[in-house]
């Protein structure tokens, strides 16, 4: 899992099926300072993150896949979890 | 998952077996503001979208899972049709979350 800030919302209403009601939020993932670099990830919202929170980003398909219970799904990514602090 | 634009479609006659019939685009991916963030892919179709579109794609093995086949050999699919992308203004500094409120 990485660390990464909540930089957007991402609407589409056409996509696959097993998306449909979930919430897609693009995240940047943190450097070692904490601070948002490189390229931004689409993940599903589980957790009910909003923009500029900090989260907790899953990119392993396969764990995504047993949290939205659908075996089949296409998901990569996944936001599991509002970070209050971070110790560095 | 990431934003990509799509960019061009490719015909290939020839291709493995279970990829008969499924629709090829070259995709570039994009960051939030638009503007290139990477080498061209090409990706499998999932939702019928065309040369200029803004779509999300979705890697890896995952990606074969958006087709109606999902044993075969791809790594980039479109799984959807971006509307719209609403950016943060500015980023917010490390630690300024909503601190305790859940």
């Amino acid at each position: 899992m990485l660390l990464g800030r909540v930089v957007g919302n991402v609407v589409s209403t056409i996509k696959h099926p097993s998306h449909v009601g979930y919430k897609l939020l693009l995240v940047k993932p943190d450097d070692a300072d904490g601070k948002p670099e490189g390229q931004s990830v689409i993940a599903l919202d589980l957790v009910q993150a909003g923009v500029g929170d900090h989260v907790l980003l899953l990119r392993e398909g396969s764990s995504v896949r047993d949290l939205v219970g659908n075996a089949n799904a296409p998901v990569h990514a996944a936001v599991v979890g509002i970070v209050d602090e971070v110790e560095r | 998952m990431y934003l990509a634009k799509v960019v061009g479609t490719v015909v290939a006659t020839t291709k493995v077996d279970g990829l008969e019939g499924v629709r090829l685009l070259v995709v570039e991916p994009v960051g939030e503001d638009g503007s290139p963030a990477g080498p061209r892919e090409v990706a499998t179709d999932a939702v019928t979208a065309g040369p200029g579109e803004l779509v999300y794609v979705c890697t890896g093995r995952e990606a074969s899972m958006a087709l109606d086949e999902s044993f075969v050999p791809v790594d980039v699919s479109v799984i959807g049709h971006v509307d719209d992308v609403m950016v943060c203004p500015e980023e917010t500094p490390a630690g300024s979350g909503r601190k305790g409120k859940r």
